[in-house]
């Protein structure tokens, strides 16, 4: 219980939202494909907060393997490692972009693509970008809001 | 590719003779060990700008061999205790030198491990010259290695990678494909499965290091081999080795046997 209020304070300070129930990393609900039905927390996404994680460096850093048209106006140098995300969601429903997003290895194996919510089974696993050991816990690269906020992006997609 | 980075990417045809005279092999078939992982391996100068390229293929502008001129004074000036220089036992850089760099990293008996050149350059100062060690991926470490890299350039990297080695070898394999740190990328993940596309606005190559020492336009210096694994490490969020520590060593190794075949570059250019 105590440690549910704990969590709840933490978002609210970050995210400056009054309440928020949040899923933790290790309770995500999701099926034998790897999709996240439920949402993350109870605060709907929010795509103009979303298109910014996607689009910067220190948050999602998703234009680094990824390219969005509608992207390129403002941000510069999408990468190609993955595949282009215009129309994603015409092509997928959002169980599959969330569950992606948790963890992309459930549902592509062995995909290069990070898990975006995930705090546990790395490999010397470092203190952000310092090169040192991580020290306490792992927070999960992105929040569960930014997750939220990613999705709701995403969504708005459409075919260039 | 429209969305793609910036600078456009140069030939990967292009040759590179360097000073009109020495023509090197940036592009052949792998060896042996990569079968099913990698049919032609190709030198990071194919990926780079003609720009950056263009720098490679004369000394004058090289930016690396200013440092080369400074090591060279550092090889022929005693240093230490015992009243030495490099140059008193290995006479003519040139001459003692040539061969080194493409055979190293290398088993060395009297160790009973496999061996760095910047290893065996410390071993030399510090028990045959009575100096002090360099700092293994410092300035100075990088300008003589450099130098004697210079000496081999257009000979092919040839390291052994049986005998005595292999177990160091293959320790540098696991390595080599094992995800670390938060991000979960392993070397392969970048230099064998997405080399030639782009990673925001990097070019990714297959990540040899036949150019090493390497002149980078960003950092305007010439950097180690481990400095380059420490970092691309630290890309992955994930706690890196040191530089000269023996799971580097061995990475090295195996690394340096991927470009078995390409030329010896050092000191290269790179951005
Ligand atoms: C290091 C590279 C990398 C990063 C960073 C990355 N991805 Fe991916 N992503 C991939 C690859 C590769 C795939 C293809 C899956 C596979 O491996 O088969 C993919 C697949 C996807 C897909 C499915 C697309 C399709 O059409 O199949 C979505 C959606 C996606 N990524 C979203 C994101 C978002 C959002 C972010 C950032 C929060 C992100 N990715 C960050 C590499 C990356
Ligand atoms: C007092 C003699 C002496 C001096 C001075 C000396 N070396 Fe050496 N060096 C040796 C000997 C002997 C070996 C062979 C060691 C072995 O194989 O284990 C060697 C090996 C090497 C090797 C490996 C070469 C190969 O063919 O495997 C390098 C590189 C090297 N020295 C660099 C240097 C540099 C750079 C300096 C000066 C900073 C230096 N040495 C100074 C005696 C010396
Ligand atoms: C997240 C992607 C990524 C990972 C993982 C990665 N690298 Fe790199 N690496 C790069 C980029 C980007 C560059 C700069 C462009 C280039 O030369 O490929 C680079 C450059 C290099 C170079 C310089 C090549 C040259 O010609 O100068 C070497 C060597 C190298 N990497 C080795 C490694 C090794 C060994 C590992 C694993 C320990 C590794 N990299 C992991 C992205 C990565």
């Amino acid at each position: 219980m105590k440690k549910a209020a704990l969590g709840a304070l933490v978002l609210m300070a970050t995210t400056g939202l009054a309440t928020a129930e949040v899923v933790a990393p290790g309770e995500v609900v999701m099926d034998e494909y790897g999709f996240v039905p439920a949402p993350l927390t109870d605060q709907p996404g929010d795509p103009e907060r979303g298109r910014k994680i996607v689009g910067t460096k220190s948050l999602g850093n998703c234009v680094s393997c990824h390219q969005i048209t509608e992207m390129s106006h403002d941000v510069p140098f999408h990468g190609e490692v993955g595949p282009m995300l215009d129309g994603l969601p015409h092509r997928y429903p959002v169980a599959m972009i969330r569950g992606i997003l948790v963890n992309s290895k459930n549902v592509f194996d062995g995909t290069v693509m990070p898990a975006y919510y995930k705090t546990d089974g790395f490999i010397r696993p470092g203190n952000g970008y310092t090169g040192k050991a991580a020290e306490g816990a792992i927070e999960p690269l992105l929040s569960a809001q930014q997750i939220e906020d990613v999705i709701a992006y995403l969504l708005t997609l459409e075919d260039e | 590719l429209a969305l793609g980075a910036g600078a456009a990417a140069a030939d990967p045809e292009a040759d590179l003779v360097v000073n009109g005279e020495i023509r090197m092999v940036t592009k052949t078939d792998a060896p042996a060990h990569l079968e099913g992982h990698l049919d032609t391996i190709r030198s990071g100068w194919t990926f780079r700008t003609s720009e950056t390229q263009a720098l490679q293929m004369d000394d004058f502008d090289n930016p690396g061999m200013i440092f080369v001129d400074g090591a060279q004074e550092a090889w022929d000036t005693a240093e230490g205790t015992a009243g030495k220089a490099c140059a008193d036992c290995h006479g003519d850089v040139a001459e003692g030198m040539m061969g080194v760099r493409a055979v190293y990293p290398k088993w060395n008996e009297a160790a009973g491990e496999v061996r760095t050149i910047e290893q065996m350059v410390n071993e030399c100062r510090t028990d045959r010259m009575g100096a002090d060690a360099y700092k293994y991926d410092g300035g100075d470490m990088a300008a003589m290695v450099a130098l004697i890299s210079s000496v081999s350039r257009g000979m092919p990297v040839d390291v052994a990678i049986d005998g005595p080695a292999q177990e160091t070898w293959e320790k540098g394999q696991e390595i080599y494909y094992t995800r670390y740190g938060q991000l979960e990328l392993s070397c392969a993940n970048c230099h064998e499965e997405n080399y030639d596309y782009y990673i925001r606005a990097d070019h990714l190559s297959q990540g040899h290091i036949n150019g090493f020492p390497t002149y980078r336009l960003k950092n305007a210096k010439l950097n180690t081999v481990h400095a380059r694994f420490k970092g691309c490490v630290r890309d992955t969020r994930a706690e890196t080795f040191k530089p000269g520590s023996p799971e580097f060593v061995a990475l090295e190794l195996y690394v340096a046997s991927r470009g078995n075949g390409l030329s010896v570059e050092g000191p290269s250019v790179r951005n």
